[in-house]
This record gives structure tokens, C-alpha cells and sequence, in this order.
């Protein structure tokens, strides 16, 4: 590479090392970084700390500046709905994220083994991910309800006694959601997989065949291990997308019936636009940010101490 | 040689068999939405009846889906989905653009120029991803307000920036870090400024990971309706607020043939991304957290 | 009180000033109104459109913003979008107590100058005018009036099961009971929380009476929200489930219309927008559709009002706001809007011949209650409260409704608590 006469180089000698062109290259890192170190100071925390204050205050219809203390987090915690919804959140990100693990997983695996059509099948399995639930919220509704969609279906093949009905059962409508999300990103999470098996070094596996050890052992006490920051990554984008879940809400229960199906984030909305609560949405999101930290933190601090490390 | 795999050949062909059994049942079960949309949007409305999901169209017509792009009401505009498929791409372009040359820049600066505190500017940087969007709402409208930009293409443009360079900085950054620092000393060392080795050592091997960023952005903001209702004037919405206008305009008999027709056209962008360039985007995505 | 020829002439008379004025300076600035509405349905946005052409024959543009889904929602998430930023639409679709609300917040500008010229004091019926009023001055112009309190009904489906329209809440649910041994769905709904809260008021001045209605819904009296009547209305709106299809949660109120309109289900309680579902279907009232005041509320009269809120703006486009609310009443608008939406007009004077027999009786009971009394605010569609006890109202509402075990009781207390909570 002819990197070697470069306009900017620093005139002869260490003397001259100091010359503005010299300080300009050592702060310009900086400089490139500063604006958006700026936004995020400004649109990140500031929005955030901006939310925290709005959460203190009485706020209705918009933002005012009365301040009540912490009465709309009491109030939050009286309120039967936001019980219900953090449940879910808990309920349907666990399952969510387990789901598409396993899911991801085997298919992943499965679909390592020399397939012809390998390429079209990935495809096929990662497309959900390209499509937003305003999109597909429409068919989703059609497929899930009883009258219309699978059921009906289903029913209409000859097989009457047929039932799938989660969509209008409130103790089930949250598994619909699982259901749509899963559809949504195991493909993905398939994707990260296979990826990382043929990363994996092929010497492993022979060593480990010729040791005798059956198929399904290796998989489970090789190869999976192997998959380690496979996971990480995996988990991580999940367990934000489970937080951030809301078209997905809107678009097939809209939190029904009832607010059997209500979400956070749903919750949030609800009530900060279209009930004229802001102060109390605010708490509710700095409760949802809270949530989020408790995730984010242990992962930025094992990932930046693999880094140091690796 | 030859023995061997005879002899495994009943057992091996079942195992084949029920591999290739389970893996065509996923990809129905990944395909049963869109193929229900795409099958819908080809049927006369006459044909749109409970239970028939499926059912092939008995005279497939393309009429839902002129009617969608061009045709179809919300309010008082009859224009179809079609002039705001060129709004979101007239967002779309620069922000992904921007969005991607800035993280680029970031990951860059992170990676090979590190100071004091700038691990701690990543992490913090960070968090911008994991902020539910409904959260900025109100501040963002007010600050778009502040900057003169509220209800404009502009303004749309730079929240997309804004909440976009969390990303683009962590996929650059994570691939950046994996790229050997001894070019990029030596290049130091011969004299090479800050955009000069940029531009001559990183860029040329950074196509994985810029199609990583420009598709997830891509597709993040093309999708976007949370944004693009609140901050967008009459004028400026983007195609995911049309078809939410088109879907919910409620009266008489629903037209679920045109309604699924603009579904696909608003989806259609984004999945041909994926059908063209997953591969990569997989690929590139992987590149950086995942060594052999 | 104002005879619709007087009036007329008044009106003739502003629009050919204002026509001539226009003249001189459409050219100088074309002044231009934005309208954020989610008037976005097929026969909505035609009668909308009158508007439009009404403001652009004077020469003012129209900037039309609708934004549809969940009943104003996403719309109002866009208003208060803009409304932080400094740039409001120079009108919106806002009603009831909320009105006031953006009034409080000293964003809405007065049209007192229009008001007076227009005497709109004597033109609107008290009720109605109370509600488009802020601090003494007008601050938005009433487009319509809705009934809530209806009862819908294909006659073959009800034939078929050999029962009449039902009079009482009784004689509902023996109808029910006939229409669905003949192989029907008795009632048509959708389980949303609005259409449950819908139901649910309309059980609750059944079996209540308006002076109940009032001290619960109105006045959020914590005795009357937590007495028998209450928790005897609540078991009573319960029961209308039975009525009811399983596949009904989520379903959007025009497609349980359309299940009355196909003949798949007999009968349906909801606001007369649902004609406009039934006209749009080419059906005529009293032949192919019936229409009764829902069983039990004959004497009273659930009102829900359309209304378009001024925003504060500058001058130029001031001139063309004025406009606007002085179009909105102009006959021509009102009749127009009306006989699409299946509302009655904001103003009583108008000569209702071209109306049908629904909307002719709807007028004459909106009359004869505002007189009598019986004439009480929607609390479903957000005429009676603000958003924030409305909506802990609905998650009662609509969480007992679709409970499998909780009781009325319980339910009861809830809906004190929500009142409380609120305050």
C-alpha cells in the first residue's frame, strides 16, 4: 500500500511532532465522535432524565410541572393493569426467548447437515424479520381468530371438533403472541446459529467422532459450547425485542380481551397519548428503562471484559 | 467403502427423510402469512370467504393491487399506497446513508483511535439502542420544534439518524475490533492521517459489515410507524401510515383483497432486500462476535 | 328562536361578503386551513369533502391530515406530537370534556366574532353549545350529533325466530333466547373496550335511569358507583354475553354490523354510525333494517358530538379558521355530513325530510329529552369524563366483561376505586 506520502504527514523529524496538523490528527478521533457522543447525551439521557422529571409531576394531557413526588410510581403500583402487564412481559419474554433458542437451534443444526435448497429454506426461515407487524398484523388477526382463520380452516377439512381459540381466551391470548413473535425472530436467531456452526473448526468434530461419541452427544457437548457468544447475542437481541413488543400487541390483541394481553410498552402508550396520563406513562417507562438496564449492564460488562481478555 | 453406506442406507434415508419432513414444516409454518396475504391479494373480493383461507384464487386478478397502489380511499385522497412508497423512500435513502456513514466513522474512531473513556462513550452510546421508541415521543416533538424541523422530512430524517447510529456504531465498532491494528499502526506510523488510513485500510474491508448496517437500517426504518405518524405532516407520511389508514378506514364491506395487496407492497421492499442480500446480512452480522 | 329561512339569508349574505373579500386577496395569500381528522371511512370522507369544496368556492385551500385507526387514537397520539412542537393543525377533530382540557392548556383559539355573527347562541341547543365553550368563548364548532343508545335488528332474522323488536331488557333477552334456537347469532358485538363500555352504559340507563346514569357516569358519585344498582347493572351486562358469538373479542364494530346486515346475526347495540354501514350496504330503515332506541332507554338520549376544535394560529390563517367553523353549520355541510355519517345535525332548525325515519325520530327524542330531561353524555365516547377516568372506567369495564370469574361485586368496587384513583 502506498501509504507512504501522505499530504498530512508530520513535518521532518520527532521535533515537529507537535505541529497543528499533529494535534489536529489527535483530536480528530475525538471530533469525529463528539457529535454523536452529543446526540446521545441529548437524545438518550436527556430524553430519559427529561422522562424521570415528567414521572415526579402531575402531568395530564402534557407535560407540566407540578410535582408530586413519587405518587405516580404509588399509583402505578396500585394499578391492577400494570400488574397484569409486567406479568405478561415476564411470561411472554420468557417463552419468547426460550422458544426461539430451541427453536433457532434445531433448525440451525438440522439444517447443517448437507440440505439440498439450503439457501432457498434460509430464506424462507428469515423472512419474518423484514416484515414490521403493521404489516402482517392484519393476517396474523385472520389466521389467530376462530371464525376466520386456522380454525375455521382447520374445521372446514372435516375435523369439527377442531379448537384453536387463544385469540378470543383471555388466560391464553398471550401465548397468540408468542406465537406471532416466535415466528417473527427464530428464523434470525436460526440464522446466528448456522453461522456460527461453520465457524466452528471441523477438527473438533472429527476429533470428537473418532473419540466414538454418538451424534447427538457431540452436538450437545461440543458444539453448543462452542455457540457460547452465539447465545449471548441471541438472548440479548431477543430480550429487546420482547421489551420493545408493541406493534406486535396493537396489531393482534390490541391488549384484549379485556387487557388480558397488555404489555408494558402497550401500557405505557395507553396511557401516556391516549388517556391523559402522561405523569403516570413516564413511570411506567422509567420502570420498562429499568428493566432494560438490569439487562443491559451484565451484558455490556461481560462483553467488554471478553474484549479486554480475548 | 461403498458397503458401509449401503449398509446405512435404510436407516440413513429414514433419518433424511424425517429431516427433510421437519424442515419443509417449518418453512409452512414460516410461509403460511405471507402466503395467506399473497394469495388473498389475488382474489376477487367475491371469493374472500371464512375458512378458505388457502384456497387458491378461481380467477386471480391483479385489480387489488392497482387498486391498492393508485386507488384506494383513506379521507379524501384516493391515491392508493403508491405516493407514499416514495415518501418512505425519499426518508429511507438519507437516513440509512447518513446512519451507516456515521456508525462506520464511530467504530472506527473506537476501535483504532481508543483514548481514555472511550470504551465507557461506547458503552453509553449503547443504550440508545435498547430506548422503546415511544418513550421519545414527546421530547422529540418538542425538540423537533425547537430545530423548525417538526412535520418535516427533515425532521423525520434526523430521529432515524439519531436513533439509528446505536446500531450502526455497535455492528461497526464489533467489526472493527477484530480487524488486525498492526496495519493500521504501521500506517500511523508512516505518517497516515485519520482519514486516510480510513479510507485506504478499513473501507476495503468493511462490505460485510456495511450491507449488515444498511439492511438492518433499511429494514428498521422502512418499517418505522411510530415516528413517521407522530412527526410527518399530510404530505410526508411514509407507506406504513398509509396502509395503517388504509387497513383501519372502516366501512362496508371490507376490501381484505386491496388491503392484503398494499400489505405486500409495503413489505415488498424490505423482502427483497432479505431474498437478495441475507445471506450477507447473516454472514456480516456474525463476522465480528463469532471466531472458529 | 331563528327560522331556518332567516337564517339562511344571514348565511347567504356572509358567503357573498366573504366571497368578495376573498376575490380581492385570495391572491395576495391563499390562506389555508389544515384539518387533522379520522373521518377516514368511504361515506365520512365524502361528506367531508362537501367541506373541502365549500372552503376551496371561497377560495381557502384544504390541507386534508386524516389519520385513521382505533377510534381517534393514533390521530390524537399526532396532535399532541404536534402540539408539543409548536405547530398544531389549525383545526381537530376533538370533542367533549377534552376540549376543555386543550382549552386549559391555552392552546385553542376563539371564534366568539364568527359565534356572534353567526348567533350560534340561539342557533345550538344549550347542551351543545356548553360543550364546544371554553372560559365564556367558543373554541370549536359542533358537527353532529350521534345517538348512542340504539338497537339494530335484521327484520328476516327476527321473523325467522318469530319475535318482535324487544321494548325492555326482559323482552332482549327472551328475543336473544328465540333468535338463537332459530340458528342465529342473537347479538352482534365486537369485544373491544370502547364497544364493551358502549353496552355496558347503555345497560347501565336501562336498568338505572338517567338520574343513575348521571350521579355514576357524570357526577362519579362513589356511593352510587358502589350501591346494588350498580353491581345489579353490572350482572345484567354480563349476562348480555350469553347473547353473544365466541369469536367476538377484537372484532371492529362495522364488521359485527355487517354480521346483522348479512343476516348472521339478529340484532346489535350500538351508536347510529352504525348506519352509515347499513346505508353503505344500499339497505333502506324500517324495510330492510330496523332501528329502536336500545330496550329500556326509550326517555333518554345518549349523546355523542362530533366536534372540530380551533387551534390558536397566526393571522392569515386565523381568516381561514373563521371560515371553517362558519362552513361547519352552513346547512349545506350539515345536511350533507349527516345523512352520510347517520347522525343528526348540530343544529335543530334544518328541515330533516331527506333524512330517514332512524334519524327523524333521533332528532325529534333528542328535542323531546333535552326538554324533559333524559338527555345525558356518552360515557363510551368521552362526552362525560375526562380521558383518564374514561379509560379506568374501560379497564373495569371491559376486564369484568370478559372475566370468567370475577364477580359484579367485585367489580363494583373496582369502578369506585377507578373513580378515586382518577381524582
Amino acid at each position: 500500500m502506498s501509504l507512504s506520502t501522505p499530504a498530512v504527514r508530520p513535518a521532518a523529524g520527532p521535533g515537529a511532532r507537535r505541529s497543528h496538523a499533529g494535534l489536529l490528527q489527535a483530536w480528530l478521533p475525538k471530533l469525529v465522535l463528539a457529535p454523536s457522543a452529543a446526540i446521545s447525551l441529548f437524545f438518550v439521557y436527556g430524553f430519559m432524565l427529561w422522562t424521570f422529571i415528567l414521572s415526579l409531576t402531575s402531568s395530564r394531557m402534557l407535560p407540566s410541572y407540578d410535582f408530586v413526588g413519587f405518587a405516580q410510581y404509588a399509583r402505578l403500583m396500585a394499578n391492577d393493569r400494570w400488574w397484569v402487564a409486567s406479568t405478561n412481559l415476564v411470561v411472554f419474554g420468557g417463552m419468547f426467548v426460550a422458544i426461539c433458542l430451541a427453536l433457532g437451534l434445531v433448525l440451525a443444526i438440522l439444517l447443517d447437515q448437507r440440505i439440498r435448497q439450503e439457501g432457498a429454506l434460509r430464506t424462507i426461515y428469515l423472512y419474518p424479520m423484514a416484515l414490521s407487524f403493521i404489516v402482517t398484523g392484519v393476517v396474523w388477526k385472520w389466521l389467530l381468530n376462530p371464525g376466520l382463520g386456522i380454525q375455521a380452516m382447520v374445521r372446514g377439512w372435516g375435523f369439527e371438533n377442531f379448537r384453536f381459540d387463544w385469540l378470543v381466551d383471555p388466560d391464553m391470548a398471550v401465548y397468540t403472541l408468542v406465537i406471532a413473535a416466535v415466528w417473527q425472530a427464530s428464523g434470525f436467531v436460526m440464522a446466528l446459529f448456522l453461522a456460527g456452526l461453520r465457524g466452528i473448526d471441523d477438527s473438533i468434530l472429527k476429533a470428537a467422532q473418532l473419540d466414538g461419541a454418538s451424534l447427538p452427544r457431540i452436538y450437545w457437548r461440543v458444539v453448543v459450547p462452542c455457540l457460547r457468544p452465539v447465545v449471548f447475542s441471541a438472548v440479548m437481541i431477543l430480550s429487546h425485542i420482547a421489551i420493545k413488543s408493541f406493534d406486535l400487541v396493537v396489531a393482534l390483541t390490541n391488549g384484549g380481551p379485556g387487557y388480558a394481553s397488555d404489555l408494558p410498552a402497550t401500557f405505557m402508550y395507553a396511557h401516556a397519548f391516549t388517556r391523559a396520563q402522561i405523569g403516570l406513562g413516564s413511570a411506567s417507562a422509567m420502570l420498562m428503562l429499568g428493566g432494560v438496564l438490569a439487562i443491559l449492564i451484565p451484558y455490556l460488562y461481560s462483553e467488554l471484559r471478553n474484549r479486554r481478555h480475548g | 467403502m461403498d458397503n458401509v453406506i449401503r449398509r446405512r442406507t435404510f436407516g440413513a434415508r429414514l433419518g433424511r427423510a424425517l429431516l427433510y419432513a421437519v424442515l419443509l414444516l417449518a418453512a409452512l409454518f414460516y410461509l403460511l402469512p405471507l402466503a395467506v396475504m399473497l394469495v388473498t391479494s389475488l382474489k376477487p373480493l367475491a371469493e374472500i370467504t371464512p375458512g378458505t383461507l388457502l384456497s387458491l384464487p378461481q380467477e386471480p386478478t391483479l385489480g387489488p393491487w392497482t387498486k391498492a397502489w393508485g386507488e384506494a380511499c383513506t379521507g379524501m385522497r384516493c391515491e392508493g399506497v403508491g405516493v407514499y412508497f416514495f415518501n418512505s423512500i425519499a426518508i429511507v435513502v438519507p437516513a440509512v446513508l447518513i446512519s451507516t456513514i456515521i456508525g462506520a466513522l464511530n467504530g472506527y474512531a473506537l476501535t483504532k483511535w481508543r483514548f481514555k473513556g472511550s470504551e465507557l462513550l461506547f458503552a453509553l452510546m449503547l443504550f440508545g439502542c435498547f430506548i422503546p421508541f415511544q418513550v421519545v415521543l414527546l421530547p422529540m416533538a418538542q425538540t423537533l420544534g425547537w430545530l423548525g424541523l417538526s412535520s418535516s422530512r427533515a425532521g423525520l430524517i434526523l430521529v432515524h439518524v439519531v436513533f439509528g447510529i446505536a446500531f450502526t456504531t455497535l455492528f461497526f465498532r464489533n467489526f472493527y475490533v477484530a480487524v488486525p491494528t498492526e496495519l493500521v499502526s504501521a500506517a500511523k506510523l508512516d505518517g497516515a492521517g485519520f482519514f486516510r488510513i480510513f479510507w485506504r485500510i478499513l473501507l476495503p474491508v468493511s462490505a460485510p459489515i456495511i450491507v449488515v448496517s444498511v439492511i438492518w437500517q433499511f429494514t428498521q426504518i422502512w418499517n418505522d410507524f411510530l415516528f413517521g405518524v407522530a412527526f410527518s405532516a399530510h404530505d410526508t407520511q411514509p407507506v406504513t401510515v398509509a396502509l395503517n389508514n388504509l387497513v383501519n378506514t372502516s366501512t362496508g364491506a371490507r376490501e381484505y383483497n386491496v388491503d392484503m395487496a398494499a400489505a405486500m407492497i409495503a413489505a415488498l421492499p424490505t423482502l427483497i432486500v432479505y431474498v437478495l442480500a441475507g445471506k450477507y446480512f447473516v454472514r456480516g452480522l456474525t463476522a465480528g462476535s463469532v471466531k472458529g | 328562536m331563528y327560522t331556518f329561512k332567516t337564517s339562511f339569508q344571514k348565511t347567504a349574505l356572509v358567503v357573498a361578503t366573504a366571497a368578495a373579500t376573498s376575490l380581492t386577496f385570495a391572491s395576495a395569500h391563499a390562506a389555508e386551513v389544515e384539518v387533522l381528522h379520522w373521518w377516514t371511512s368511504g361515506g365520512e370522507a365524502r361528506a367531508a369533502n362537501v367541506l373541502k369544496e365549500l372552503m376551496e368556492a371561497e377560495g381557502y385551500g384544504w390541507q386534508d391530515f386524516a389519520v385513521a385507526g382505533g377510534g381517534g387514537e393514533t390521530a390524537m397520539t399526532v396532535l399532541k406530537s404536534r402540539a408539543m412542537s409548536g405547530n398544531p393543525p389549525s383545526a381537530a377533530q376533538i370533542k367533549g370534556p377534552e376540549i376543555q382540557e386543550w382549552g386549559e392548556l391555552g392552546l385553542l383559539g376563539e371564534l366568539d366574532e364568527v359565534a356572534d355573527a353567526e348567533g350560534w347562541d340561539e342557533l345550538l341547543p344549550p347542551t351543545v353549545a356548553e360543550v364546544m365553550r371554553h372560559d365564556g368563548s367558543y373554541v370549536a364548532v359542533p358537527v353532529n350529533v350521534h345517538r348512542v343508545n340504539w338497537l339494530w335488528a335484521n327484520p328476516e332474522v327476527l321473523e325467522a325466530a318469530g319475535v318482535e323488536m324487544p321494548t325492555t331488557l326482559d323482552e332482549l333477552f327472551t328475543a336473544g333466547e328465540a333468535i338463537r334456537e332459530a340458528g342465529y347469532v342473537p347479538l352482534a358485538h365486537g369485544g373491544q373496550a370502547w364497544q364493551d363500555a358502549t353496552v355496558f352504559e347503555t345497560v347501565l340507563l336501562a336498568t338505572g335511569g338517567t338520574e343513575f346514569y348521571q350521579q355514576t357516569m357524570v357526577e362519579l358519585d362513589e356511593q352510587a358507583l358502589g350501591s346494588e344498582q350498580m353491581i345489579e347493572a353490572l350482572e345484567t351486562f354480563k349476562r348480555l354475553r350469553e347473547l353473544m358469538d365466541d369469536d367476538m373479542p377484537g372484532r371492529d364494530w362495522n364488521i359485527a354490523t355487517s354480521m346483522v346486515i348479512n343476516g348472521d346475526a339478529g340484532m346489535q347495540l350500538m351508536g347510529d354510525w352504525a348506519k352509515g354501514e347499513f346505508t353503505a350496504a344500499g339497505l333502506t330503515a324500517g324495510e330492510d333494517y330496523l332501528c329502536a332506541a336500545a330496550p329500556g332507554t326509550q326517555d333518554a338520549f345518549t349523546f355523542n358530538i362530533d366536534s372540530l376544535a380551533m387551534f390558536r394560529v397566526e393571522d392569515g390563517e386565523r381568516e381561514a379558521q373563521q371560515a371553517l367553523a362558519r362552513l361547519v353549520l352552513e346547512p349545506t355541510f350539515q345536511e350533507a355530513f349527516n345523512l352520510a355519517k347517520g347522525s343528526i345535525p348540530a343544529r335543530p332548525d334544518l328541515d330533516m325530510s331527506e333524512f330517514d325515519q332512524c334519524a327523524q325520530q333521533s332528532m325529534q327524542d333528542f328535542q323531546r329529552t333535552a326538554e324533559e330531561g333524559g338527555l345525558v353524555p356518552s360515557m363510551a365516547h368521552g362526552m362525560a369524563v375526562r380521558a383518564d377516568v374514561q379509560g379506568a372506567i374501560f379497564d373495569v369495564v371491559t376486564n369484568y366483561f370478559n372475566s370468567r370469574d370475577m364477580a359484579a361485586e367485585e367489580a363494583a368496587r373496582r369502578m369506585v376505586n377507578a373513580a378515586q384513583a382518577a381524582l
